[in-house]
């Protein structure tokens, strides 16, 4: 390489390496990032962007290889060294405080000594030029999900960032936001600042990089211009095989079948101060059927999954089941009747992380199991039904187990996913009503589950989703409904809405 | 009335001092219920060293000291070796028991110095108030300089932000590069140091000799204003005050020979405070809300 071309470098990472005790989390990554480009970093969960990234950001230190700034070499011990070399990131979930101010949660980020109310006015000015609008005396909490990350991004601009990380941060945002931010990385990016965008969404990479690195199992499979590179082959490279595609059911197959599942006007207060109200929600669901919930998250989900299920109680026509009114009945007679839940929390709602397997298929299905009604088969149990049921859904689902039988929380979150998806499968249900069921799964696992509920729709069951993946909404729903700040949209063909429509219901433009 | 007055303040100081302590270390999320065996350790300790040294000032210098290394005992276990906060604190308190007792078991029958009061020219002179408020000793001045500096250092300092931000969301505050642990420590050592001053206050100046167990539940007192004053350092010297009013209440029935049991009043200062706070803090439930991290083990990055 020439010294001409080592001036648009940036950073330049060589060999780096990171073992955690025995597993290599990076295998010798090596990736050169120059001034001014937006460089992504794409990969499966458990691939090693998270680790890589860490390691630039000073959070976990690599085990071996280099860090190149400039063309010297430095090492970054913590996040306020990075810092000091211009690097800036915004985190996942993000670092924020919820009980500070946007102002207080930017002032401890900060290296150098102002006052508050300096900062204030700087984080207006900031504010302004980069139209990111925020009010800095507001709580955090307070703040939407898309204001919370133009937060993070204000305290990585007021920095003056040479090198900004970005983890997925699109996942939590509308189309309109994610547009809104693809304009502030561009302009970022044209002022000569590098922005490292890790993604596992392969059209955005498209539309906003003009590098990809991909990495599978902590090596670099492939490092070009996105220009070079098609969707398809991105994703192979990135999953290590073909990816099979689904196929949908035909929508006007069940339009004749009969209504499996009514809401009316279904209202609940809000949980705790920071839920949100249910308002007159209505909808129905016919045999066959799959229903798709978009929506940013925050919006009454969790209170529409709670209600469904049964946690919170109301009248009782405002859930109709068939013919019986269940509104104000629990959670087991609801089971009873053929209707199953999967909520949104895998570890420690859906399944109860610190038992085993076993014991947790035990707990779904232990009403089944003691055959003579009489005193003593409701005490003791007869361990191998629900080991046998255990393994059938492990073997039926595909669910890679680190040993067999293991506790809950020692599955990755894909597995645990299918493992909880193949338990309410195994319950036969008429209705599956699923929330999020495949965020933060990896690409995989996540055809795979999607599969698993069309297959479901297409043995004549009713599906109710409740997803923020837009991608999965439009992908398997037949029809399509927005929830926005507690109020549904009125459900509509797949085919007949947009993603613009869909951004428009979510309530922001 | 005058006299009554400066004697319900003085009562409340060693609840208010304690309560302040614990505050902060709440707010840095670590959740110490060894604040009455922390005033124990202050209170022996400064009765000791008035003792030994006749000086009241270095008893509260010992008291605090006392306060400081009882509670480092505390952080190495919870928050360096990350055993279960609620029951290494309730250790702290029947340890410190034990031991208060049998430290202070040869001074039993002496009686200690107390803190001389300092009037405050000019401000004393002032009508009615100035007595009450400018002629006290300097644990209640300090006190209630502690109120508003704990009150402005959260809200206008960077380490009140720090350990706000730390009770709010280690992990966050781990990622942007502060050590959790020593901002931890530090705040449980500064509720130590808190602690024993207010232990340090009963003998050098509510009751100048040594009995055992003689904090008498002020230190769970203390833990439950805390949480009632939805950790507002102006809302805690509401309830100290409603606190050691009460318990005054109590001698003034006991002199005039009202007909009430003494046990209940013995009670009523506890359930006063109690009632008092709850009602405050349902009113205000909007922004009462615990730090987040409370009593939470940070496990570093894993």
């Amino acid at each position: 390489m020439t010294n001409n071309l080592d001036a648009m470098t940036f950073i330049e990472v060589k060999n780096l390496s990171k073992t955690f005790d025995q597993f290599l989390a990076n295998d010798s990554i090596s990736i050169n990032i120059k001034k001014g480009e937006i460089h992504a970093l794409l990969g499966e969960n458990g691939a090693g962007k998270s680790t890589l990234v860490k390691c630039l950001y000073g959070v976990v230190k690599p085990t071996d290889g280099q860090i190149l700034i400039n063309g010297n070499h430095v090492t970054i011990n913590n996040p306020r060294e990075a810092r000091s070399y211009g690097i800036g990131m915004v985190f996942q979930h993000f670092s924020l405080f919820p009980a500070l101010t946007v102002s207080e949660n930017i002032l401890i980020s900060l290296d150098e000594k102002i006052t508050k109310k300096y900062l204030e006015d700087k984080i207006s000015i900031t504010a302004k030029q980069w139209s990111l609008p925020i009010e800095p005396t507001k709580k955090v909490l307070d703040l939407s999900v898309g204001e919370q990350q133009r937060v993070e991004i204000i305290r990585c601009l007021l920095q003056n960032p040479k090198l900004l990380i970005m983890d997925e941060p699109t996942s939590v945002l509308s189309p309109q936001e994610i547009n809104q931010l693809f304009k502030v990385l561009r302009k970022l990016a044209n002022s000569g600042c590098s922005i490292l965008y890790i993604s596992h969404k392969l059209n955005e990479i498209k539309q906003i990089a003009s590098k990809v690195t991909i990495l599978r199992s902590g090596k670099v499979i492939s490092s070009t211009s996105t220009s070079k590179i098609s969707t398809t082959s991105m994703a192979e490279k990135m999953i290590g095989k073909k990816v099979k595609k689904i196929t949908k059911i035909s929508k006007n197959r069940f339009v004749n079948s009969p209504n499996a599942i009514s809401i009316n006007n279904l209202d609940r207060k809000k949980l705790s101060q920071f839920g949100t109200e249910l308002k007159k929600i209505s909808f129905n669901v016919k045999y066959g059927e799959i229903l798709g919930i978009a929506g940013v998250a925050g919006n009454g989900q969790v209170e529409l999954m709670n209600a469904l299920s049964g946690e919170t109680l109301g009248d009782p026509d405002e859930i109709i089941f068939e013919d019986k009114k269940i509104g104000n009945t629990n959670i087991k007679f609801r089971r009873s009747l053929g209707l199953e839940f999967v909520p949104e929390e895998r570890n420690g709602h859906a399944t109860v992380p610190d038992i085993t397997l076993t014991e947790n298929t035990f707990l779904t299905f232990y009403n089944t199991y003691s055959k003579n009604n009489n005193f003593l088969d409701n005490i003791l149990l007869s361990s191998n039904m629900s080991s046998d049921d255990s393994i059938s859904i492990i073997n039926d689902n595909d669910v890679r187990c680190p040993y067999s039988n293991p506790l809950a929380d020692q599955l990755s979150g894909g597995n645990l996913q299918k493992f909880i998806v193949g338990r309410s499968l195994k319950a036969n249900p008429k209705v599956l009503i699923i929330s999020q069921p495949t965020w933060g799964v990896d690409i995989g696992a996540a055809s795979e589950i999607r599969s698993k509920l069309l297959l479901l729709a297409k043995a004549g069951k009713a599906i109710i989703l409740i997803s923020q993946d837009l991608d999965e909404i439009y992908e398997i729903s037949n029809k399509i409904c927005v929830i926005n700040n507690g109020s549904l949209s009125t459900p509509k063909i797949t085919s007949k809405i947009s993603a613009t429509d869909i951004g428009i219901l979510m309530g922001i433009n | 009335m005058e006299n009554l007055l400066i004697t319900i303040l003085l009562t409340s100081i060693p609840i208010l001092l304690a309560g302040l302590g614990e505050l902060v270390t709440e707010k840095s999320g670590v959740l110490n219920l060894g604040v009455e065996g922390m005033m124990l350790c202050g209170a022996v300790a400064a009765l000791g060293s008035v003792l030994i040294f006749g000086n009241p000032y270095i008893g509260i210098l010992f008291g605090a000291i006392a306060g400081i290394l009882i509670s480092t005992v505390f952080s190495f276990f919870t928050i360096t070796l990350m055993t279960n906060q609620v029951a290494t604190g309730l250790g702290l308190t029947i340890f410190a028991t034990a031991l208060t007792g049998l430290i202070g078991e040869p001074f039993v029958g002496k009686t200690a110095a107390s803190l001389p009061k300092l009037e405050i020219i000019f401000l004393s002179d002032i009508p009615y108030i100035g007595k009450i408020l400018f002629s006290n000793d300097i644990l209640v001045y300090f006190a209630i300089f502690l109120i508003f500096f704990i009150h402005f250092g959260f809200q206008n300092t960077k380490i009140g932000i720090i350990i706000r931000a730390v009770g709010d969301n280690h992990d966050s505050a781990h990622s942007i590069g502060y050590s959790v642990k020593l901002v931890r420590w530090i705040s449980t050592s500064f509720g130590g140091m808190c602690a024993g001053m207010g232990g340090a206050y009963i003998p050098l100046a509510l009751t100048p000799h040594w009995s055992e167990g003689m904090t008498a539940g002020k230190g769970w007192i203390a833990l439950a204003l805390v949480v009632f004053s939805s950790w507002m350092p102006i809302r805690l010297l509401i309830g100290a005050l409603i606190f050691g009013g009460i318990t005054i209440l109590q001698f003034v029935a006991q002199a005039r020979g009202w007909d009430v049991p003494s046990q209940f009043l013995n009670m009523l200062p506890y359930l006063a405070t109690i009632l008092a706070l709850a009602l405050i803090s349902l009113k205000l439930r909007h922004n009462n809300y615990a730090p987040a991290c409370l009593g939470k083990h940070f496990l570093g990055n894993k």
